[in-house]
């Protein structure tokens, strides 16, 4: 038994191996070498990478990707709730719904954001149509600030946290809503009493799967952002091209990462480990 | 009355669930509504709760029309077959939950008097998930009571518990229900538990009620085939029904004018207090009787004699056969 279930095991567990923690003993001995003349590595063997890190430059960008994906998050969870909801109690025409949920992944996230771009931009859709209609007279600056860049991650995540909250929902044992009606709970009662905490698992799994991410973006906050709205991802991206320093690149994508499993920890040591 | 269904209808896509169906409730009464699986009962239950609306008819409690009613504006309560407690609050949590409005004081002594009459005196911070099946229905029961309703509407919440623990319950419940006087509307597809506990009981077949009385009544003198066929064991002769009760055995015919027939033992269960005793007569017809211990042994293959007072025919004369 325990034989089979090795086999069974083996092929999942070198994909694993190769793919992920290979990748990750490289990126964590780059964070130990020095930066070549010309980009690349060279020796010796250093720490300067890491106590680079100390700078509060990289713990202001920091906190303020962090801020920038929690209000993400929180909108994702706000606007997808009821989402989630709608389409649970749609009956048949569910699958149609979750479909057009998902739709937005048949087309590359780069021209979606494009197509963002062109909606925003002072001489884009929205500001021509508001001018044209004499609502402004001024365009109204949509593009390059914090509020594009949150704009475009609850987009971009936006489906993560439908998906499990609608795992979550469809689920509920539609007796125990009934009862908080029966007991004399009217609809928002019910939803705050019962629906929502009996979602809680949802709710941190959609959490968790766009609060991460959104840590993590580049692309969003270098095409919405116009640079203007740094996120940590940024930072990364630009030592592994225009900086050419990798051995500083690896250590900041490390630190990203030591953070998010120190908060994932944080969750799960509160809620349980059943959510994962 | 405090609870009267007035010709009340409800359509599903296909057929309709609940056919003209009227009741009327005494305030205080133990009533059941008894029928097969998919006869209309727990759609009727849910009529009343307010999670159907009727398509037709009209539902009064103490006389006031309360279609339109939302169910959290009927001062009705509903103990869920599944007992549909809240898995994330406490037993005072889910016992409490009703309760919203009222002082906190208050609200303590009544949780504390209903957690005492449920017997659940000190678990009241376990989780649903932390106590036994009957704990849970105490739970249920006690979350409804709580709050006072005008009729307590009970959906089969004996059908979730093993067999030993549904005879305890059943004689609880009645107790309970004794004690608080509250109206109970009891939905089963046992006839045991309707018969056993109910003062008035209704028996449904295909969204209709086929006829409303006490147990004994129902038993005694059912009003249609289905009545008689459902409630109890019953043999069919000539379209008329007798029960296995009321027949006898013996090697004679007897010669005291009952209706007497020819038969072949075809099996003879032994049951402790009686024999079940299964015959065929000439025409193929099979009769079951139920016959004392303390009388003749008779054995498979036995050449015996069936028979029943004229008076313990029951007749349907409305009806075909």
């Amino acid at each position: 038994m325990t034989r089979l279930r090795a086999i069974f095991l083996a092929p999942a567990a070198l994909v694993m191996g190769a793919l992920f923690l290979a990748p990750l003993a490289i990126v964590a001995a780059y964070s130990l070498l020095t930066r070549g003349a010309y980009g690349g590595l060279s020796t010796p063997w250093t720490l300067e990478n890491w106590a680079r890190l100390a700078d509060p430059i990289y713990g202001v960008i920091l906190l303020r990707t962090v801020a920038i994906s929690a209000v993400s998050t929180l909108l994702c969870l706000v606007l997808g709730f009821p989402l989630a909801l709608f389409i649970s109690r749609s009956g048949s025409r569910k699958n149609v719904y979750l479909n057009l949920v998902i739709l937005p992944f048949w087309t590359s996230f780069l021209i979606r954001t494009y197509a963002w771009m062109f909606l925003l931009r002072d001489t884009g859709l929205i500001n021509t149509a508001l001018l044209a209609l004499g609502v402004i007279h001024q365009p109204l600056p949509l593009l390059y600030n914090d509020g594009a860049v949150i704009l475009g991650l609850v987009y971009a995540n936006l489906p993560f946290m439908v998906l499990p909250l609608y795992a979550t929902l469809e689920r509920l044992d539609k007796s125990v809503l009934e009862a908080a009606a029966d007991l004399g709970a009217k609809p928002w009662a019910e939803l705050t009493r019962v629906t929502v905490p009996l979602s809680m698992p949802g709710i941190l799994a959609g959490s968790i799967l766009v609060f991460i991410p959104c840590l993590g973006a580049f692309l969003t906050p270098d095409l919405l952002g116009g640079g203007k709205s740094i996120m940590i991802g940024n930072v990364v991206q630009n030592q592994f091209t225009t900086a050419r320093d990798w051995p500083f690149g690896a250590a900041l994508s490390l630190a990203l990462m030591a953070v998010v499993m120190l908060l994932l920890a944080a969750v799960v040591r509160r809620k349980g480990a059943a959510l994962l | 009355m405090i609870l009267e269904l007035r010709n009340v209808t409800k359509r599903f896509p296909g057929h309709p669930a609940v056919d003209g169906v009227s009741l009327a409730i005494e305030k205080g009464t133990f009533f059941s509504l008894l029928g097969p699986s998919g006869c209309g009962k727990t759609t009727t239950l849910r009529l009343v709760a307010g999670f159907e609306q009727a398509d037709s008819g009209d539902v009064l409690l103490n006389g006031r029309r309360i279609n339109e009613l939302r169910p959290y504006h009927r001062n009705v309560s509903t103990v869920f077959q599944n007992y549909a407690l809240f898995p994330h609050l406490t037993v005072r949590g889910n016992v409490e939950f009703g309760l919203r409005r009222k002082h906190a004081a208050e609200i303590d002594s009544l949780v504390r008097d209903v957690l005492e009459l449920v017997q659940l005196t000190g678990k009241e911070s376990r989780m649903p998930a932390e106590i036994s099946g009957g704990e849970r229905q105490r739970v249920a029961l006690a979350r409804s009571l709580v709050l006072a309703p005008d009729v307590l509407l009970l959906d089969e919440p004996l059908s979730a518990l093993d067999p030993n623990l549904r005879k305890q319950m059943r004689s609880e419940l009645k107790s309970l229900q004794r004690r608080v006087g509250v109206t109970f509307l009891f939905v089963t597809h046992d006839q045991e538990e309707a018969l056993s506990l109910s003062d008035r009981m209704a028996v449904m077949n295909r969204g209709r009620i086929e006829q409303t009385g006490s147990p004994q009544e129902i038993y005694l003198r059912p009003s249609t085939r289905f009545v008689a066929g459902f409630l109890g064991a019953m043999n069919w002769y000539n379209g008329a029904g007798i029960r296995p009760e009321s027949t006898r055995i013996s090697r004679e015919a007897p010669d005291n004018g009952a209706r007497s027939l020819p038969a072949i033992v075809c099996s003879a269960v032994f049951l402790g207090n009686c024999f079940h005793i299964e015959t065929r007569l000439a025409g193929g017809e099979t009769i079951l009787s139920e016959v004392l211990r303390s009388g003749e042994v008779f054995h498979p293959g036995d050449e015996v004699h069936v028979w029943w007072q004229a008076a313990d025919e029951l007749l349907f004369p409305h009806e075909s056969p």
